[in-house]
């Protein structure tokens, strides 16, 4: 039955279904185990957005990215930069938050370019040339400033909290007041790019030729794609995209500091691989990336209700799914090597 | 001129040729900034030196490297959990030496433990082994399993803490040994390469890794066990992780899950990739990964000596590193290439008219 819906759906699909679907079997099993802690109230779920906005910003370039068969580990170094250059500008050089996050976007806009430039038209292996855009963003960031820089200014912090109220989902405490759900903007601009990015994914020429040129680019470029440009614009895009998730990161924690966000671009791409998409290029989906990191996002919550399980469970429960998901994505994608082979 | 021309074209096409400029440009640069530079005293009968202490600093980098470029070599991927993989061998080796508390008593002999902690290591590297060989995944993501968890995984054996082992015997491996001027790392990571050497050299392995690499299905259509051999490349890599923890373990006679062989991975590959070879596998040179992993302790190094903090290190070692593998660019050689060819062309043009 299970080879039968495979066949229906296509791998693709298929695999964002298995993710949707233990995602809520986790969920369901949360809201059980965690009964009395009101884990099913909707605000919980929500907030696995609020924490999570960044990452699903992060996610979703590094999904477009890994569909073009490359990679960008800059990231993380990235949402520190910017979170340390908002905090400096605003704070130690007053400058207004608009321009302050103009200013961030478009350095992510130049960041992405250059990096862009070498990988496309260089042909350097993006790995590495991100992996020297994760040194140079980390240095900077440490240059800017070794301190941890908070920021104060009002209408940045306006935006960062100002609670928008869903008109739904709520529940009744114990005062028989209604308690609505609330976001965040944060989780607002994540939404709206991932509607934008899966919409240029599935619907422009652009999104197509990236899954062509990730799919195999020489095919691409005799299909007539310029596939250089197409790179090039991808990764001006997920700069874009990084500073930008840097900014919703900034939301959320409102300052500054060098060590910030370690790790994260490894994040993305884990979220990136739980939704199915392949380092090998040319398949994937922004809508399984978000689930990748809602899963992220529940195991954190287990464990935050758990209470006494430290912070290192996390990981080694996130990396066990990891392998669970590669492992069944090894075996499908195997199985269809196999009936390739037979017929 | 024509006899300068392919000199200098013998010499560029000697495949060191880059690595070696590389590193002699970044001593070249220190000696001018540094005049003590290449100055080497014995202070206490040991040596003391920058040329000293960059070797002994890119011990473990070297060793690291060594691993990493048969795996690179060998699947086309890299291996980034080997920095979590020294954390997790060195935990293991301090937990069964010391136990969950800090101390001067060997519970067991401390052979016994160095083999425990190697014996995880590779343990790691054959997990990560069986599931690019066997399960057919991406090197990347295989080794990111271990790269997440790797750290929790010492956390768990540490139980969290920074264990510490008050015995001078302990500090040997990553220091001095009494009475010989030269740091131990240093000849430990020359055993690596040595043995490494004989064993690629000596059997036709070094040969059927290249041949796997560059094209796994014909290397099983000609005979040869594709599977196994990138699964012991992999257990290979988790060895030299182990034996760079041990090393990192020593030096500080601690285990901080947290930090120990931090950002080792990536330096690694840089390594290899400064070195000259192709991160898309094939063929390789233990040389050039070598000489990479020293110009990158030299670059570190040297950036300490001319008071450059820490934090602020990563800007020029990214600066470096994008100039280092633009050189090595075979696009960007072309693109030169042809815009003196056009300039000449031109030249000839007007020459003409």
């Amino acid at each position: 039955m299970i080879r039968k819906l495979r066949d229906q759906l296509g791998a693709n699909n298929f695999l964002l279904l298995i993710t949707i679907v233990l995602f809520i079997a986790m969920y369901i099993a949360g809201i059980i185990v965690y009964r009395e802690n009101n884990f099913g109230r909707f605000q919980v779920f929500l907030n696995l957005f609020i924490s999570n906005a960044g990452l699903i910003v992060a996610a979703v370039g590094m999904t477009m990215v890994l569909i073009t068969g490359g990679i960008d580990i800059s990231v993380g170094s990235m949402v520190a930069m910017t979170c340390m250059l908002l905090a400096w500008m605003m704070e130690n050089k007053k400058i207004g938050a608009i321009p302050a996050i103009i200013i961030v976007l478009l350095i992510g806009v130049i960041f992405g370019l250059v990096q862009g430039l070498l990988i496309a038209y260089l042909k350097i292996q993006p790995f590495i040339v991100t992996l020297a855009g994760m040194f140079f963003a980390r240095g900077m960031t440490a240059v800017i400033s070794t301190d941890i820089i908070s920021i104060k200014n009002e209408t940045f912090l306006k935006v960062a909290n100002a609670k928008i109220y869903l008109p739904f989902g709520g529940y009744v405490n114990k005062k028989g007041v209604m308690i609505y759900p609330y976001i965040y903007p944060s989780v607002i601009i994540g939404i709206i790019v991932l509607i934008i990015i899966f919409y240029i994914l599935k619907f422009t020429k652009f999104g197509r030729s990236i899954y062509a040129v990730g799919g195999n680019e020489q095919s691409a470029l005799l299909m007539g794609l310029n596939v250089k440009r197409t790179k090039l614009k991808v990764y001006v895009l997920n700069g874009f995209l990084a500073a930008l998730a840097g900014f919703v990161f900034c939301l959320n924690t409102s300052g500054g500091f060098v060590e910030q966000a370690k790790g994260f671009e490894m994040e993305a791409i884990a979220a990136a691989v739980i939704g199915g998409t392949l380092l090998t290029g040319g398949i994937g989906n922004v809508l399984g990336s978000l689930f990748g990191v809602l899963i992220k996002g529940t195991i954190e919550t287990f464990i935050t209700f758990q209470g006494t399980l430290s912070s290192w469970w996390t990981k080694i429960v996130i990396a066990a799914l990891l392998c669970f998901f590669i492992i069944l994505q090894s075996i499908l994608a195997s199985t269809k090597h196999k009936r390739l082979k037979s017929t | 001129m024509p006899k300068l021309k392919t000199l200098w074209r013998k010499l560029t096409g000697y495949s060191l040729f880059f690595p070696l400029t590389c590193l002699a440009i970044v001593l070249i640069i220190n000696l001018i900034k540094t005049p003590t530079f290449f100055h080497i005293s014995i202070n206490n009968g040991v040596l003391y030196g920058f040329i000293i202490d960059i070797l002994n600093r890119s011990s473990e980098l070297i060793i690291l490297a060594v691993g990493m470029t048969l795996v690179v070599a060998g699947s086309g991927g890299t291996d980034i959990s080997v920095g979590a993989v020294s954390a997790v061998a060195g935990a293991v080796t301090i937990f069964s030496l010391v136990g969950s508390m800090s101390s001067d008593i060997y519970r067991i002999p401390y052979g016994l433990a160095i083999l425990l902690g190697l014996l995880g290591g590779m343990a790691c590297g054959a997990f990560n082994g069986f599931l690019v060989a066997k399960l057919r995944i991406q090197p990347m993501v295989a080794t990111l399993i271990l790269f997440t968890a790797g750290r929790g995984i010492a956390q768990v054996i540490t139980q969290g803490f920074i264990l510490y082992v008050r015995k001078e015997q302990f500090k040997y491996l990553g220091n001095f040994i009494p009475g010989i001027p030269v740091p131990t790392p240093i000849f430990v990571a020359i055993l690596v390469v040595a043995v490494t050497l004989l064993v690629l050299k000596k059997t036709a392995l070094g040969l059927y890794i290249q041949t796997v690499g560059i094209n796994a299905k014909s290397a099983r259509l000609v005979g040869l066990n594709a599977t196994l051999i990138i699964f012991l490349v992999y257990t290979f890599s988790g060895l030299c992780a182990g034996i760079a923890g041990m090393i990192i373990t020593s030096r500080v006679y601690s285990i901080d899950a947290n930090n120990a062989g931090l950002n080792m991975e990536l330096d690694a590959i840089l390594a290899v990739a400064i070195g000259g070879n192709s991160l898309g596998g094939g063929k390789f040179s233990l040389a050039g990964s070598i000489i990479g992993a020293i110009t990158i302790q030299a670059l570190t190094t040297s950036l300490y000596a001319m008071k450059v903090t820490a934090d602020q290190l990563p800007v020029y070692k990214a600066i470096v590193v994008i100039f280092i593998v633009m050189l090595q660019s075979a696009e960007l050689k072309r693109m030169l290439h042809s815009m003196l060819n056009k300039h000449s062309i031109r030249k000839a043009g007007r020459k003409v008219a």
